[in-house]
């Protein structure tokens, strides 16, 4: 079942078209939305939210269309905004406390949920200290804090780990993880990186210059876009011993492309990996190395010309 | 409740049983008069650190130790041949303090608008069920009624001074609703013009002097320009030099509905209450401002909430 379901969304502003015709399912669980910077991650949440409205296109969030139904989708919804949105002056709970009560709970209920919610999200003593002394991942904490302290059914966050460093990040996917395993609330959760989106979504969606790239499953997606990287040796001596390896790989209808002393291969199926090693060694050549290149977001993205591609290849499969 | 404690990747982030949320959600009334009411509260200091209860309470005794003076002293004074006379009339003490309410309006409507826009917080209450529009009404109540408060308290004490020392009941009740009738055009002329100052200054230094500067200010040139006219036009014509400030346009409107004389007629000329076009046209004028500084503060809002 979708959360979120998007017909032909556009939103142009006087200077740039954010979202173009963007058309897209969400699924239940936990969506990455994932795109480059201005690909239009926080115009489709803002849209969805009715804090800005649409060029054209409709949208429903959890069955309520974004025209009509706004006030509802916003009591359903829980936000966390991309930018800062902190009072430096005051304390996490009485900022989430108030928060709550915009939300509409009752006074002593958003009390206790305030401090549940806090720490859930682990904020303890902290909580009574002015925000403007905390880290950024006490921040990005209390942000998350106040978009699930009225216990929303689901939650937009918009680029969570940004400004935070490895070990802060690892702990928000595992929070935002758990936001869907434990607390049963659905998230859609955007960011720069799909890497990072890869371990804590269901689901990714992948949009660039307001356009829909793709829409999979996360192992589906891993899997088709999942490359091999490998690195050959002539054991002989031999100077060109990429480029033998680069056509035998292609007489094999594998798709290598080199990059210095690299190539790198598409898996197109289980055996992708399997067929490489024989056909390298069938060459008489050596692997220095064979393993999965873990995509970065530039792979997806792309030249212009495989970015169609990889958009088709999302629609057929 | 099932409680349970998963050993995560990391320390800091404890699993303790999540627990759905199945109460009372309130509805948009509700959460607007939340809102009203923290607004109400925050122009006191109340729910805020010590330090934001100073200024406001200080404020409050000097509007109100004064009318508690002014009816000690009445006690000593006996009635004339006309009988009792009230030292100020309550209609009158306002304009006597001005500053009073100036300076209160200069200081709480930034605290209460400029914070959120300067820190960014909007979107959070932009993105739950209120609208920017109830937004803004519910900010700019709760504003208007902690100054209507302020504006009200010392004409109470005055009143019950009054009644205590046998003043004529039914006399001085009319007056009080006179008085409180007309603060009505103040307090919402004062609060229009103040949020929306400060809704364009996020940073809140700049707020306070920029409501002090333009209500000082106007008030300066308005009875500048009352007491020229009054001099070198006529005496009714100076109500036209009180359309320049909110103070004056108040005092006149006073005059004009209620028949006293306006408190910022120089003092050498005796005051005349403003004719039927002067007061008309000063209702006009208070009616229209209050109307456009709230279009304006909309507008504004509008743009920050899509942006
Ligand atoms: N209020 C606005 N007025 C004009 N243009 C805007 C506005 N908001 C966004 N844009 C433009 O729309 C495009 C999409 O912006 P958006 O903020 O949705 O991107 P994003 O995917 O969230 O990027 P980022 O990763 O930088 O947050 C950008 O080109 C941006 O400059
Ligand atoms: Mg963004």
């Amino acid at each position: 079942m979708s959360t979120i379901s998007i017909q032909g969304l556009t939103k142009r502003y006087p200077r740039v078209t954010a979202l173009e015709g963007l058309s897209v399912e969400v699924p239940e669980g936990v969506c990455g939305l994932v795109g480059a910077n201005g690909a239009g991650k926080s115009t489709l949440i803002k849209i969805l939210l009715g804090l800005t409205p649409a060029t054209s296109g409709t949208a429903t969030v959890l069955g309520d269309d974004i025209h009509t139904a706004a006030t509802a989708i916003r009591r359903n919804i829980g936000y966390m905004p991309e930018h800062d949105c902190l009072p430096p002056d005051a304390s996490a709970a009485e900022f989430v406390m108030h928060l709550a009560r915009m939300s509409g709970l009752p006074v002593d209920a958003a009390r206790q949920r305030t401090a549940d919610t806090l720490r859930h999200v682990g904020m303890y003593e902290e909580r009574y200290r002015p925000m403007g002394g905390y880290s950024t991942g006490m921040k990005q904490r209390v942000k998350l804090a106040q978009a699930l302290v009225h216990d929303p059914r689901m939650v937009f966050l918009d680029e969570p780990t940004n400004g935070l460093d490895p070990t802060g990040r690892d702990e928000m996917l595992d929070l935002i993880r758990k936001v869907h395993t434990r607390f049963g609330i659905s998230v859609l959760v955007t960011s720069h990186l799909l890497g990072e989106l890869e371990r804590t979504s269901d689901h990714v969606v992948v949009i660039d210059g307001g356009r829909l790239l793709r829409s999979e499953s996360t192992g589906n997606l891993t899997s088709q876009t999942h490359t091999l990287v490998l690195e050959v040796l002539d054991p002989a001596g031999g100077t060109d011993a990429t480029e033998t390896a680069r056509k035998a790989l292609a007489e094999r209808d594998l798709s290598p492309r080199a990059s210095g002393d690299l190539l790198y291969v598409p898996v197109t199926g289980p055996d992708t990996f399997d067929l490489i090693r024989d056909t390298v060694s069938a060459q008489g050549l050596g692997l220095v190395r064979l393993q999965r290149d873990r995509h970065r977001i530039a792979e997806i993205f792309g030249e212009p010309a495989a970015r169609e591609g990889s958009a088709g290849d999302g629609d057929d499969h | 409740m099932a409680t349970t404690t998963e050993p995560g990747k990391t320390g800091a982030i404890h699993n303790i049983g999540y627990r759905r949320y199945d109460g009372p959600r309130l509805g948009r009334r509700d959460i607007f008069l939340a809102l009203y009411g923290q607004t109400l509260k925050g122009t006191f200091g109340i729910g805020r650190g010590l330090g934001a209860k100073i200024f406001p309470w200080l404020l409050f005794g000097s509007t109100v130790l004064p009318a508690f003076i002014l009816v000690a002293v009445q006690t000593q004074i006996p009635p004339g041949p006309e009988g009792p006379q009230l030292l100020v009339e309550f209609g009158a003490y306002t304009v006597m303090v001005q500053a009073v309410p100036s300076l209160f309006l200069a200081s709480q409507a930034p605290q209460a608008v400029s914070r959120d826009l300067r820190f960014h917080t909007l979107p959070l209450y932009f993105s739950r069920p209120l609208s920017y529009v109830d937004y803004v009404r519910a900010r700019v109540a709760g504003i208007a009624t902690g100054l209507g408060i302020l504006v009200a308290a010392p004409l109470l004490v005055m009143y019950i001074g009054a009644l205590l020392l046998e003043f004529p009941i039914g006399d001085m009740t009319l007056k009080l609703l006179a008085a409180l009738v007309s603060l009505v055009f103040l307090v919402a002329m004062f609060t229009m013009i103040g949020t929306l100052i400060a809704s364009v200054t996020p940073r809140r230094g700049l707020g306070v002097a920029a409501i002090i500067a333009v209500l000082s200010g106007s008030y300066m040139a308005a009875t500048f320009l009352q007491a020229l006219l009054g001099s070198f036009v006529s005496e009714p014509a100076s109500a036209w030099g009180g359309l320049l400030s909110p103070i004056t346009i108040y005092d006149g409107i006073q005059a004009f509905l209620f028949g006293w004389s306006p408190v910022d007629a120089a003092p050498s000329t005796p005051a005349v209450a403003p004719g039927a076009a002067a007061g008309l046209t000063l209702l006009a004028a208070a009616v229209a401002i209050t109307a456009l500084c709230y279009r304006l503060l909309l507008l504004r809002y509008r743009k920050v909430s899509r942006s």
